[in-house]
């Protein structure tokens, strides 16, 4: 068994194309740059994306002209956040087959009606049909939350404040856009593509004066069905982080909150500390957000500003899949 | 661009029952090992793993547990005036149903509420034959209901739409075409030139150097349609063939006639037969097929490259 380190990073927040293709070469040759590797020292490629958001079919296979495919490469594709991607990608490290993956995710979700889009994540026969969009979706679970007395509508705007710098009452004094969910409420969703480097044990270390080692790494799934589960808890999230070994120890965290109240639940779900420093989010671009996180906290490491951190990824309706990436520097 | 498809999937022993219940005006639920009742039902106990078999009927009435209001309706949705998103845990249940409650404004929607079950006129077992909840408790004993024959498949459309994007190369290409050029670009590292313009597929790098290229060149495969299908423009046979066009290092898909299907084959010659100036736009079709040009039958080797 070998040990695993994130060694290079690199994201983009603009899509030229449906394609990918486009956006994805500059993100390759940023994150190999950092990682110190040629193209052709990459032993497998993993990506996230989805063919609806692109609408079109195969848009995965047609993203592989950005890798140069030839002589022949050993690619594989997960129709989730390229955090899940990254998941597959440590596995075939931690199995001896490769020494080093770039992962990557990408995404042109404004290509679309990315709120009708996300419905078809939802169960076929019984849900999706009836084209519940993602935000109302979101909102029915934050006025669970709200409702049971876990936080407040103030507590929501104060997540949106600390990035924007906004002020909470004036936040506050804006409409709804899906009572409870204001604005500020919804990540911006964006286009973009991010790549992580990953690499075995010396060879992280041949590449990085301080490679950031995935400690552990987990990913839990709850129920599908939106009545079926208690919308206030996310137990998928709590176990991965057990899993994954996240404790209060933690420096630094890199969350995926799609909504102001999710990041409110994660932080329960996940028993973080209440002055714990959260990574800058920067919006919430399909399909790479999550495998951002997972690079906003090596970047932690790598550049010595924090010893231990923890990234997490969510995908599906109302934090269902959750993941979450333990990482630290080499001990001093 | 609109995509489209009627989505058609099988349901099983358990929601093919639930939807045939629908369509008899009925709710039915499923009864886990630990006594929960689940609508929709589910067709594995959550702690057993056993399949469901019992499905039980529960009351079309409920209460509105969680709400958001939907202001703005998007295709495809229950209702097109606004309305509000629920979960409603029906009575006699244990687990909630995502549907709309048509209240007619944000105002009288409420966590607590109650609400029924409009049944939508015609039903076909489909989660559509409800047609929304609106408030109100149980106005009457249903009748009683014999059950009928399970659902076994539902079909659903899906139509998306999006706005594709090109990119620069794709642009140039696509204007060339509109003045009746054609054009490729080199690529930087292994000096081939991509029609259209692309990535290099074999060293990922952005393409560089601008190449027109001739609207002539070799036959390098091809195959003959003889299936008729819906929107076909042409009448079967016909041949759609990879066009190599003489400067370019990739053939690109098109027409070949003007002569019988059996007689096209590999190495033919053929050159573009353009349509009327008056109807070129940014597309290939600018081109309306290719015919052969006569000419002695390109040497295998110089197209072996590209089948």
């Amino acid at each position: 068994m070998s040990e695993v380190a994130v060694i290079g990073f690199a994201s983009s927040d603009r899509s030229v194309t449906t394609s990918g293709v486009e956006t994805l070469v500059p993100v390759f040759e940023e994150a190999l740059e950092q990682a110190g590797l040629a193209r052709r020292e990459i032993g497998f490629w993993c990506s996230g994306s989805s063919d609806y958001l692109a609408g079109r079919a195969f848009s995965f296979v047609n993203a592989v002209d950005a890798i140069g495919a030839v002589p022949p490469i050993a690619e594989s594709h997960v129709e989730m956040d390229a955090a899940w991607a990254l998941y597959e990608a440590y596995l075939k490290i931690l199995s001896g087959e490769v020494e080093t993956a770039l992962v990557y995710g990408f995404g042109k979700s404004t290509a679309g009606e990315l709120h009708r889009v996300l419905a078809l994540q939802l169960d076929p026969y019984t849900v999706a049909p009836l084209w519940p969009d993602a935000i109302s979706v979101a909102a029915l679970q934050a006025r669970l939350a709200l409702e049971s007395g876990m936080f407040s509508e103030r507590d929501m705007a104060s997540v949106a404040a600390r990035e924007s710098g906004a002020d909470v009452d004036e936040l506050l004094g804006h409409p709804y856009i899906a009572d409870p969910l204001r604005a500020h409420d919804v990540a911006r969703v964006r286009d973009g593509a991010a790549a992580v480097v990953l690499a075995a044990g010396d060879r992280a270390h041949r590449s990085r004066s301080r490679p950031a080692w995935i400690t552990g790494i987990a990913h839990r799934v709850d129920p599908q069905g939106l009545g079926d589960r208690d919308l206030t808890t996310v137990p998928s999230a709590s176990a991965a982080a057990k899993d994954a070994g996240l404790d209060r120890e933690v420096d630094v965290v890199a969350l995926h909150a799609p909504f102001t109240h999710q990041e409110l639940l994660l932080r329960a779900a996940l028993d973080l500390p209440p002055d714990i420093r959260m990574s800058p989010v920067s919006g919430d671009a399909m399909f790479s957000a999550g495998l951002s996180r997972i690079g906003a906290a090596a970047e932690e490491i790598m550049s010595g500003r924090a010893n231990r951190a923890a990234a997490h990824a969510t995908s599906g309706p109302a934090l269902q899949q959750n993941l979450v990436c333990t990482l630290r520097g080499d001990a001093s | 661009m609109t995509i489209a498809f009627d989505y058609t999937r099988s349901l099983g022993p358990v929601l093919g029952r639930f939807m045939a219940g629908l369509r008899d005006g009925r709710v039915l639920g499923a009864r886990s090992s630990d006594g929960r009742v689940h609508v929709p039902p589910k067709e594995f106990d959550p702690i057993t793993h056993e399949p469901i078999v019992e499905l039980i009927e529960v009351s079309p009435v409920g209460t509105v547990i969680s709400w958001t209001w939907m202001a703005h309706p998007l295709e495809g949705q229950p209702l097109s005036r606004p309305f509000a998103w629920a979960l409603i845990r029906l009575d006699g249940a244990d687990t909630a149903l995502l549907h709309a409650v048509d209240t007619g404004s944000p105002d009288r929607i409420r966590t607590g509420l109650r609400v029924r079950v409009k049944w939508a006129d015609a039903r076909v077992g489909h989660i559509n034959d409800i047609a929304c909840f609106e408030p109100g408790e149980r106005e009457e004993d249903a009748e009683a209901v014999t059950e009928s024959e399970p659902v076994e498949i539902v079909t659903t459309p899906i139509r998306l739409r999006y706005r594709h994007t090109t990119s620069d190369e794709e642009d140039g290409y696509l204007r060339a075409l509109a003045q009746g050029r054609l054009v490729g670009q080199r690529c930087p590292a292994c000096r081939k030139v991509y029609v259209p313009p692309r990535v290099c597929p074999a060293d990922g790098v952005a393409p560089g150097e601008v190449v027109e290229v001739a609207d002539r060149g070799t036959v390098t495969t091809f195959c003959v349609v003889n299936v008729p299908f819906a929107g076909q423009r042409l009448d079967p046979p016909y041949v759609v063939a990879q066009v190599l066009l003489d400067g370019s290092d990739i053939p690109i898909p098109h027409l070949v006639l003007g002569l019988r299907a059996a007689d096209v084959r590999m190495g033919m010659r053929v050159a573009a037969v353009w349509r009327d100036r008056a109807q070129w736009s940014f597309t290939p079709e600018n081109i309306a097929h290719f015919e052969p040009t006569g000419e002695a039958d390109a040497d295998y080797e110089t197209y072996a490259e590209h089948l």
